[in-house]
């Protein structure tokens, strides 16, 4: 008897003798990799965090290959899992796809956007472009030379939107700074190019920045530490990356990826299906990190702009325009 | 004049480098603690005993077979095309064009429209490279390999900035229109009360690879093109004398070789995801170069090969559904297998062509 077939039958005994409540969720890391110091780590380490408080088991793959996405979602349904999470906008499309099939199986998809959400599908999406309006803000106060940069991993429309973001929040803070934007690279190995990351660093460094914003998955690695060595200021992105660089890394973007997935396999077979939704500053879906490590780089008027600007950004008073709105943006042109 | 019979060339060597490639793969499963036989034998159930997973399988070799043929064609003639990867990359653009901008009737016609748009993209990827080889002198496995390149860059800024539908946040195109989704494996080989290839992306694509082999085997030994191609791969300068162009020789070789690699897009852009996305070739461009080595650039060599990379993708994808075995370690068997069929080849052979000769020399 094969693995896979011990493993079908535990699972259709589990589903027999139990019904679904009981069945097991299952994670779906897109091609970046589980351990990307970033996005898909933020989904592990969630999915890490339901397991040791429940005890609790999940399965899980790295994909391949293109082809296997819907070859995931679809063995996964089959075996019983529930919910099946999926991280990445590159999954929308599959999961629409496939959902039909499974109309006892929940879907989630982190990033990803579909003109209209099955029945048993539930999107969850960040409004990344008001944290990183925060870290640009703080970027503009922090900088000397009034020359800030974003590094990007791939050119991508998601990516334009942190950076966007960014480029509103620094010049809500001065008019007249001056953004260096560059993108790492057009193939997914922009997203694990610390090297490419730390040449651009030193490019942007010549060209006047004292701040540099890294939305850029590993490569990001590369940026804090060379702006570490060249003795300016950078600002890590979507897990706390404070901790890389002490002294050095003036906040981090937050996007919590890893509650999002703690929350839906918290919420198990019960899991609210059927629509977005979309997690910003009200949520504490997005934000800044302070912490001990960068305690010494914000200052008190830094703390007041951001508490000020999240409140208003909240509440409505502070429009941050999204990337995606018109695809373009109005404080940078990418 | 030969070392070995035939059938130890064409079946034993291949087969013995499996061997040890297997051999090793297993030692590496066994140092992570995982069971090799069990892995094995996982690979083999997903691989080979669902339909669903012959599904897979197929459609991979189908990828496989289109730039292993590509890869071939061009070593017929001692060109060394690696750009297959960028030739499918832009290949994919002209699949879209079609698909999306005409309005097919019947996906019949739609696959004559978007093969022809894969083949001529494909091949307009190779001109270049093979226009700098043929008249400047430019390397080309220098010239494909940075046109592969050229071609990433050019594939995201086509998806980003002109494709990509409004508000998308993906970098790919609109889902194809219904008309031109290919019949897959399901459609055509299911009954009402049997449902095969479930879920699975093979689709009649596949037969149009299978048809690329035989024309291919027809192209090179059964036709004047063919010869010229094989003599000039043998000997340019003997090409030469016979009066044969290497300008044309190489600008052709390469024509066909772009077109089959590009070929392979009607399969992953129509057939599987229906939509033009970044990522379609995934690196079957570079695959179908040790598919060629290991086919020996033959056709039907090339097809068995495709086959068999087809299974270690879809059986990895097996052992990533089931396992604990890290997908690095899954590529680590992959790559094995390459080292040990191309790479390696004559750590094989020359002991065997040893041992061959010294049989000879006790018969004699």
């Amino acid at each position: 008897m094969t693995l896979m077939q011990k493993f079908l039958g535990a699972a259709a005994g589990v589903a027999l003798s139990a019904g679904a409540a009981l069945a097991e969720p299952a994670l779906i890391f897109d091609l970046g990799g589980k351990f990307d110091k970033s996005f898909n780590e933020a989904a592990f380490n969630g999915a890490q965090r339901w397991a040791e408080e429940t005890g609790g088991k999940f399965l899980e793959i790295e994909l391949q290959s293109e082809a296997q996405r819907e070859q995931a979602l679809r063995r996964f349904a089959e075996a019983g899992a529930n919910p099946v999470i999926t991280t990445g906008f590159a999954f929308a499309t599959p999961v629409e796809a496939v959902a039909g099939d499974y109309p006892d199986t929940k879907f989630v998809n982190i990033d990803g956007w579909m003109p209209e959400v099955p029945a048993n599908v539930q999107l969850i999406g960040f409004q990344e472009h008001q944290g990183s309006y925060l870290v640009g803000m703080m970027a503009a106060m922090a900088s000397k030379t009034g020359t800030v940069g974003f590094i990007g991993g791939m050119d991508i429309p998601l990516i334009r939107h942190f950076g966007c973001g960014y480029a509103q929040g620094a010049k809500a803070v001065n008019p007249d700074i001056k953004i260096v934007a560059n993108m790492t690279g057009t193939t997914p190995t922009a997203w694990n190019d610390p090297v490419k990351g730390s040449e651009l660093t030193k490019a942007q460094i010549a060209q006047g920045a004292d701040v540099i914003y890294a939305a850029a998955g590993g490569t990001g690695v590369g940026v804090l530490q060379t702006a570490a060595d060249e003795g300016i200021l950078s600002i890590g992105v979507d897990s706390n990356q404070n901790h890389l660089h002490p002294g050095k890394v003036l906040t981090s973007m937050l996007k919590r990826v890893d509650v999002a997935v703690y929350n839906s396999m918290k919420a198990g077979a019960d899991l609210e299906t059927g629509g977005f939704t979309i997690l910003g500053l009200a949520e504490d879906g997005v934000g800044v990190a302070m912490d001990e490590n960068n305690a010494s780089l914000v200052t008190d008027e830094m703390k007041a702009a951001v508490e000020d600007a999240r409140a208003k950004i909240i509440s409505g008073d502070i429009n941050v325009v999204a990337y995606y709105e018109n695809d373009s943006c109005p404080a940078h042109d990418f | 004049m030969n070392k070995m019979p035939q059938w130890a060339d064409v079946v034993l060597i291949p087969l013995i480098s499996l061997l040890l490639a297997a051999i090793l793969s297993a030692l590496v499963i066994l140092a992570i603690g995982e069971n090799p036989w069990a892995a094995f034998k996982l690979m083999v159930d997903g691989a080979l005993m669902r339909s669903a997973g012959w599904g897979y399988t197929l459609y991979y070799a189908t990828n496989f077979m289109f730039t292993g043929l590509a890869v071939a064609v061009a070593f017929h003639a001692r060109i060394f095309n690696i750009g297959g990867e960028g030739q499918a990359m832009f290949a994919g653009l002209g699949v879209a064009y079609v698909c999306l901008f005409i309005p097919w009737p019947h996906w019949s016609l739609a696959l004559i429209g978007a093969s022809v748009g894969a083949a001529v993209f494909g091949a307009l990827w190779a001109l270049i490279p093979a226009y700098l080889q043929a008249k400047r002198g430019s390397h080309i496995v220098i010239t494909t390999i940075m046109f592969n390149f050229i071609a990433a860059a050019l594939l995201n800024y086509m998806l980003v900035n002109v494709l990509r539908p409004p508000r998308s946040m993906d970098p790919a195109t609109a889902t194809f229109p219904e008309a031109t989704h290919l019949p897959s494996f399901r459609d055509m080989f299911s009954t009402a009360d049997n449902i095969m290839f479930r879920g699975a992306p093979a689709n009649v694509t596949f037969f149009i690879a299978l048809a690329a082999c035989v024309l291919v085997w027809y192209l090179i030994w059964r036709t004047r093109l063919g010869y010229e191609i094989r003599a000039f791969g043998f000997s340019e300068s003997g090409a030469k004398y016979a009066g044969i162009s290497p300008v044309r020789i190489t600008i052709i070789a390469m024509l066909i070789s772009g077109a089959l690699a590009g070929l392979m897009s009607v399969n992953t852009t129509m057939g599987e995801s229906e939509r033009l996305v970044l990522n379609s070739t995934e690196g079957a461009g570079f695959i179908g170069i040790a598919v060629a080595l290991m086919g020996r650039n033959h056709p039907f060599g090339v097809f068995l090969a495709a086959i068999l990379f087809g299974f270690l993708y879809q059986g990895g994808a097996e052992l990533a559904l089931w396992t604990n075995i890290p997908r690095e370690l899954i590529v680590v068997i992959q790559a094995l297998v390459i080292l040990f069929t191309g790479a390696l080849d004559n750590m094989v052979r020359m002991p065997l062509e040893k041992l061959f000769l010294s049989m000879r020399k006790g018969d004699a």
